[in-house]
């Protein structure tokens, strides 16, 4: 298990160190989730209020996107000069490489996340700063879902030909659940009148599918990655 | 770990991608101390026979043995006896050389790696540059390190898919250097290239593919390129 945690460490430090120099994926991904929302603003707010209850959708939606982008972009980086395989050749547990690159993944949407939620409260109006630990537990729930789902897949998809256009084609439709209990876990807590225990039930169930896809993506890791 | 392995053994290697077949029952053996050239035009097999090799790829049908060890069987421990210079370098350019040779010494899990890179980068030539980004390095430098990194946790079996591309007759003249002191330490290597020439007289032994099959040439005589050109145009 030492040894797991280790390998694990290594690939997130690793991973940090190539981003720290490069700023390539932060920046890209910011940008673009930055955009979605701004976007959203202008179409949705009138005069400064919101036309609906929109705001728990539209952080969702910019933080789907831009981690598909992140998703994608991190593993064009392992292909560019084939560094997958030199991962996949070290005597280490595949499953524990699996395990760095999602928490890379985790800790650069959480960065992204660490701008998004100020903005779309501030757009928006929502009440961030209501239930900030419900709030907190449903980004974490639902991102790790996401990711470990997008890792997985990204992954296998490295050699394809047509990866941009297969990763989300393969990872909408299998984080459509974890995408609704993010959503309405978030809309419990920022409607007119906050349901926190509502919001606890989505929690809940996003920490159900993250238990299942996380158990799943670490059993399938190694033979998806054998070609 | 497994222990050190005299010889590799293919059986009647095969691999399918769809109705494609790259390999089709490839069979030799090699010994410790060989250097194996795979030699073959551009879609002869080459590196898809280096890929399973090195145990990236399950074949379709057929055996690889290393020693008395399966790559199912041998796992983790046996990666840890194959080092692998693929086309591509199995670098990330934003790293260092220090930095890629330290991290991949560790994956490996050696415990003085900071030491061994240090070593083998010194021993490459390139201790001085040692702090700088790989993107800043020529081809020629890349490759100098992609090979250290290979050998860095001192592996028993070295594959090497096209060692010598973009490499100036020094640097080439290098890579043998170092490529024969390893053969002495008892390394079998397998290598895929075109370069005839810098590899004529370092092989040992020489497998012709062409669309994924072994061609069957018996013990020649004169240049490789000779030989090379008799077995690949044969029918």
């Amino acid at each position: 298990m030492k040894g797991f945690f280790r390998v694990a460490w290594l690939v997130v430090r690793k991973d940090m160190m190539v981003e720290a120099r490069s700023l390539e994926v932060v920046s890209t991904t910011l940008f673009f989730a930055l955009t979605v929302v701004l976007v959203f603003a202008f179409g949705l707010v009138r005069e400064g209020t919101p036309v609906g209850d929109v705001s728990a959708a539209i952080l969702w939606i910019a933080t789907a996107f831009s981690g598909t982008l992140a998703l994608g972009r991190t593993f064009e980086r392992e292909r560019q000069a084939d560094t997958l395989r030199a991962l996949m050749l070290a005597p280490a547990d595949r499953p524990a490489i699996y395990a760095g690159k999602l928490a890379g993944m985790l800790l650069l949407m959480a960065l992204v996340e660490l701008v998004l939620v100020p903005l779309v409260g501030l757009l928006f109006q929502a009440p961030i700063v209501a239930y900030p630990w419900h709030l907190a537990a449903l980004l974490l729930a639902g991102t790790t879902g996401f990711a470990a789902v997008g890792t997985l897949f990204a992954a296998m998809l490295v050699r394809a030909r047509s990866r941009d256009v297969m990763l989300p084609i393969l990872l909408y439709p299998i984080t459509v659940p974890v995408m609704i209990a993010g959503v309405r876990g978030t809309a419990a807590i920022f409607q007119g009148t906050p349901d926190p225990d509502l919001a606890r039930f989505w929690i809940a169930l996003l920490l159900f599918f993250d238990v299942v896809f996380v158990t799943l993506a670490l059993w399938t890791f190694e033979p998806v990655m054998t070609e | 770990m497994i222990d050190d392995f005299e010889r590799l053994s293919v059986s009647s290697l095969s691999r399918h991608y769809g109705r494609r077949k790259a390999l089709s029952r490839v069979t030799f053996t090699c010994d410790a101390g060989d250097i194996v050239g795979l030699l073959g035009p551009n879609g002869a097999g080459k590196s898809t026979l280096l890929a399973i090799l090195g145990t990236l790829l399950a074949p379709s049908e057929g055996t690889v043995e290393y020693g008395t060890v399966t790559a199912e069987k041998g796992g983790a421990g046996l990666r840890a006896r194959i080092g692998m210079l693929g086309h591509d370098l199995f670098l990330y350019p934003e790293l260092t050389a220090l930095e890629n040779l330290v991290f991949f010494g560790r994956m490996y899990g050696l415990p003085d790696a900071p030491a061994r890179a240090t070593a083998a980068l010194d021993r490459a030539g390139l201790g001085e540059r040692a702090h700088d980004a790989v993107s800043g390095y020529s081809r020629g430098m890349r490759q100098r390190v992609a090979l250290e990194r290979a050998l860095l946790h001192r592996p028993r079996l070295l594959l090497l898919d096209e060692p010598f591309t973009g490499l100036d007759q020094a640097s080439a003249a290098a890579l043998v250097g170092r490529l024969r002191e390893e053969q002495a330490r008892g390394v079998l290597i397998v290598l895929a290239t075109h370069d005839l020439d810098v590899v004529d007289g370092l092989l040992t032994r020489e497998l012709f593919l062409r669309n994924g099959r072994l061609m069957d040439v018996g013990a020649g005589q004169g240049p490789l390129r000779d030989r090379y050109h008799a077995a690949i145009t044969a029918s």
